[in-house]
């Protein structure tokens, strides 16, 4: 009979991708750019909500998107369209969230020299995206009223990873059971430092404060 | 489709060990997977059969699960509890300031090779 021999590895699988978040990250901070990781359930609103937001930016500071989907490139065209700015969409071949490889494959095509702000459009998941570090500055998701109030409890790492909470939709609220106290006690029970900012990018209503929010979170970041 | 991305970044792992060991075949792969790291197992054994048969290294590979119990950290008062059974909330005190301890573990634990 074969003899067996065990080599020990003892690794986690995420620790290259933390290796390689953390190296992307320091890259992006002696460039000046600054990446925000955008994640969602499908549906959420992500694309309409970054065009409002980049409408109301573009003219203070420059603005980049890359759109990550595993197929179709609707949304750059989308962005691209309605904004103006530079937008490209990535593909992620199947897998249902971006590691930090594929995020920097992703910046080596975009012109970073002179952009302020890049902001990665994650695959729309609220499981996978969570776990890998993308190398981003700051991640952010948004949750619309018709998922619900509990969503935080069902995805509670997503909730914890995240820096700001955007509930979207907000103009539906009367017609679905969506306690907005409850979901901002859910959310401070997975990060009590989470921002939560209520929108809805439809109307426009409640963008101005997301915007601000993103724009200080700029400027602070390039000033330290 | 979760699993299958976490299949892939196993193989790339394993590869990588098999390559620093001058490892020509791989029999196991074994794994620590923690029991709220979100990974179903059945599900990630399913995916490893169908992604590590295409790699010459690892054809007829089997990947063994050792499943980490998650247990749960009490700043309020000092004890521990199953977090699965009790969630957020401490058992013992009922206080909510508390901490995974382990179980959200996706690790490669080791690889059995054929002994030369």
């Amino acid at each position: 009979m074969e003899r067996i021999k065990v080599i020990e590895i003892k690794k986690s699988v995420f620790e290259n991708n933390d290796r390689d978040a953390d190296n992307l990250r320091q890259e992006l901070k002696g460039r000046g750019v600054y990446l925000l990781n955008l994640m969602s359930s499908p549906g959420a609103g992500k694309t309409t909500t970054l065009i409002r937001t980049i409408n109301l930016l573009k003219d203070k500071i420059r603005i980049a998107v890359m759109e990550a989907d595993i197929d179709s490139d609707v949304d750059a065209v989308k962005i691209k369209e309605a904004t103006g700015i530079q937008s490209i969409q990535l593909h992620t071949g199947g897998m249902c969230h971006l590691d930090a490889e594929m995020t920097r494959q992703g910046l080596d095509n975009l012109e970073l020299d002179g952009t302020d702000l890049v902001i990665l459009e994650n695959v729309g998941n609220l499981v996978c995206p969570a776990e890998f570090d993308t190398g981003a500055v700051r991640n952010a998701m948004i949750l619309s009223v018709p998922e619900g109030d509990d969503k935080p409890l069902k995805y509670p790492l997503m909730f914890s990873v995240c820096d700001l909470v955007i509930i979207n939709k907000i103009d539906v609220q009367p017609y679905f059971d969506f306690d907005i106290d409850k979901c901002r006690s859910y959310i401070k029970m997975r990060n009590p430092a989470a921002e939560v900012i209520p929108i809805c990018a439809k109307t426009g209503e409640g963008v101005e404060r997301l915007a601000e929010w993103l724009l200080n979170a700029v400027k602070t970041w390039k000033t330290n | 489709m979760h699993e299958l991305g976490i299949v892939f970044y196993i193989i790339r792992d394993v590869k990588q060990a098999a390559e620093e060991h001058g490892v020509e075949h791989v029999n196991a792969v074994v794994m620590n997977i923690g029991e709220v790291s979100t990974i179903v197992p059945e599900y990630l054994t399913d995916c490893w059969r169908w992604a590590a048969d295409k790699e010459e290294l690892l054809k007829g590979c089997e990947l063994k699960v050792s499943i980490i119990p998650a247990v749960t950290h009490c700043d309020g008062c000092g004890g521990e509890y199953p977090t699965v059974q009790y969630g957020k909330k401490c058992p013992h005190c009922g206080s909510d300031s508390t901490w995974l301890l382990r179980g959200n573990e996706v690790e490669i634990k080791e690889i059995e090779v054929a002994d030369t």
